[in-house]
């Protein structure tokens, strides 16, 4: 059995360790304490923990005002929320005023599972994607999270960083680089197929990518915690060499890192992408896993959605440019 | 001081009128209403150095009603945080002086526009500011219409929780807004009750008189461990006899003609406060 560790847990920690010596980094949360395990934050740093109640909007007006009087400023609450009732303050208290805000957004996609699509957030990439100056990031395992939260301290510039809740398996083997801002990690590399993917379903697009290899079809698999800056230098280089691509998320098929790429293929080199997203509907009650197992989002289905995308392409249903 | 100051406000409707005419685009009442309170606060009240717009120890001043930001522009080109012949350019294309404020502009803390976004980031700077042991005050103005956005009274419940005294908020209370009267629109009453009932201290003033605005900023707080509205009693479109009072005018643009008499008026104003110091 793989050991699991949710990625909110990295994060905190990480926070708590910096904290120490970074003297401006600010905690502003919404009732959210436990939700995004930051209780020992609270008690470490009674002083730089601003607690405003359930209250999204202020508490993103309010990072606003402290990161524009120099402090780091890290929002902590659920996704959901902060990706559409204070997105208002996001985009112009935050992002068009230039505050150097992070907003790390918890529970997200569907790891609310069965409490509903009040609680999910599968438009959040979408929606962030099209505000300017704003980071979209979403590590994939504890380790990559901690590094995230370390890089985005360097850079003077707001954030979206979505993970999830519940513990998942660790991607990477240690969190030195596992992360650099406006990169891709290549987790493996194979010929036949190359399949990208963002947050938690990139375990699951690692795993796939080993099933098929064991089946002849050979894989690269990309990790891409950056969707905003895209790695269009290596997403590019990967449409060149290998020729078709798949892009896994746990967001709606509108507008989030499957749009991202093939937007960018488009422009500079069009090739078949087939994309694994929750399609336009609210999603099935079930718990994460169950969600990700009905839309395909896990290994198993990754793997059969990539021989039928190869067998499409094989008896001519998709043209690939060769 | 204050015919000093009573100069410098007609002054500043002169400028804020002549850019929304050459614009052809702004917010004319609201405006207005709101420069005396402006002149009080940059001219009487804060702390600032125009040379050293980012200067850590200043006062910070929010214009949450972003739409009053002619008045605003005029202030900081007079203080010299830019200069006089940029105002000329507001509103025109490639300009920094958007039609709300930005960053872009020295002297601006934050873009506002969206009503119901200044007092959060207010409060975010007083926190600050206690964080950082500063003495620096946080001054925040919004409009009356405003008080319909409910971050508005989520923002004043964070700032009584944590005992914000480095907080003063003002309503520019001109009781009109773009559809009407502000009691007709939405009843805004008993705002006092209302802000009392959120933890506030509650003061009123006559938002026309520098004087007055003046002393009662300096004093404050009155009362300690406790953020401070002040309801400034206003008219919409202060100062300009057929634009007062009159709702029509929230963004209307003078044409040539008003834009000629409401000059004459304000040259008027100018000279019975020169005859007035001279009697003195």
């Amino acid at each position: 059995m793989h050991s699991q560790i949710a990625i909110r847990v990295g994060i905190a920690q990480k926070l708590l360790e910096l904290a120490e010596a970074n003297k401006d980094i600010v905690v502003v949360t919404s009732d959210a304490r436990g939700s995004a395990a930051i209780e020992k934050f609270f008690e470490r740093f009674p002083d730089r923990s601003i607690e405003v109640g359930i209250a999204e909007q202020t508490a993103v007006g309010v990072a606003a005002g402290l990161s524009l009087c120099g402090k780091k400023t890290f929002v902590f609450g659920p996704a959901c929320f902060y990706s559409a009732r204070s997105l208002e303050q996001v985009k112009n208290d935050v992002a068009y005023s230039g505050a150097d805000v992070k907003i790390m957004a918890v529970s997200g996609g569907v790891s609310y599972g069965p409490l509903g699509s009040t609680h999910h957030s599968l438009h959040d990439i979408a929606v962030y994607r099209a505000i300017p100056n704003i980071a979209v990031i979403l590590p994939s395992d504890a380790h990559q999270g901690a590094a995230v939260v370390q890089a985005l301290l360097n850079i003077n510039q707001p954030a979206y960083v979505r993970v999830g809740r519940n513990p998942v398996p660790l991607l990477y083997s240690q969190q030195e680089d596992s992360f650099t801002f406006g990169k891709a990690n290549i987790l493996k590399e194979g010929k036949d197929l190359a399949i990208m993917a963002a947050g938690e379903v990139s375990w699951h697009a690692l795993e796939a990518g080993k099933i098929l290899d064991s089946m002849g079809v050979k894989t690269t698999v990309i990790d891409i915690p950056c969707v905003k800056p895209l790695d269009a230098e290596l997403i590019l280089q990967v449409a060149r060499s290998v020729g078709k691509i798949m892009v896994v998320e746990e967001h709606s098929i509108h507008g989030g890192l499957g749009e991202a790429v093939c937007s960018l293929l488009s422009k500079n080199y069009p090739v078949p992408v087939e994309i694994i997203a929750i399609p336009d509907e609210y999603p099935v009650t079930g718990t994460q896993s169950e969600v990700y197992s009905n839309y395909n989002l896990d290994y198993s289905g990754i793997a059969k959605r990539a021989q039928e995308f190869l067998r499409r392409i094989e008896i001519g249903k998709i043209h690939t440019r060769d | 001081m204050s015919a000093e100051l009573k100069l410098k406000a007609i002054e500043i409707r002169k400028k804020l009128l002549s850019m929304i005419y050459k614009a052809k685009s702004g917010h004319t009442g609201g405006s207005l209403s709101c420069v005396d309170i402006l002149v009080s606060l940059h001219y009487g009240v804060m702390r600032l150095n125009p040379k050293d717009p980012k200067w850590a120890d200043r006062d910070r001043f929010i214009l949450s009603k972003g739409h009053s930001v002619e008045a605003y522009y005029a202030v900081l080109a007079d203080l010299g945080f830019f200069s006089e012949t940029e105002l000329e350019t507001y509103c025109r294309f490639g300009s920094r002086l958007t039609g709300h404020p930005t960053t872009k502009v020295p002297g601006v803390e934050v873009n506002t526009g969206a009503l119901g976004h200044g007092l959060a980031v207010g409060v975010g700077m007083a926190l600050a500011g206690k964080i950082d042991k500063k003495d620096y005050k946080v001054f925040v103005l919004m409009g009356d219409g405003e008080l319909g956005e409910g971050s508005v009274w989520e923002a004043a419940q964070v700032a009584s929780h944590h005992k914000l005294d480095n907080l003063v908020a003002i309503v520019d209370r001109n009781r009109l807004q773009i559809s009407g009267p502000t009691e007709e629109v939405l009843r805004l009453e008993d705002l006092q009750a209302k802000w009392t009932a959120f933890g506030w201290k509650v003061l009123r003033a006559d938002g026309h008189d520098i004087d007055q605005l003046i002393s009662l900023f300096k004093a404050l707080p009155t009362v300690p461990q406790t953020p401070h509205l002040v309801i400034a009693q206003t008219i919409k479109g202060k100062g300009i006899s057929f634009i007062e009072n009159r709702k029509e005018w929230h963004h209307h643009v003078p044409n040539d003609d008003e834009y000629k008499r409401a000059m004459e008026e304000l040259d008027e104003q100018i000279r019975e406060l020169e005859k007035s110091c001279t009697h003195k």
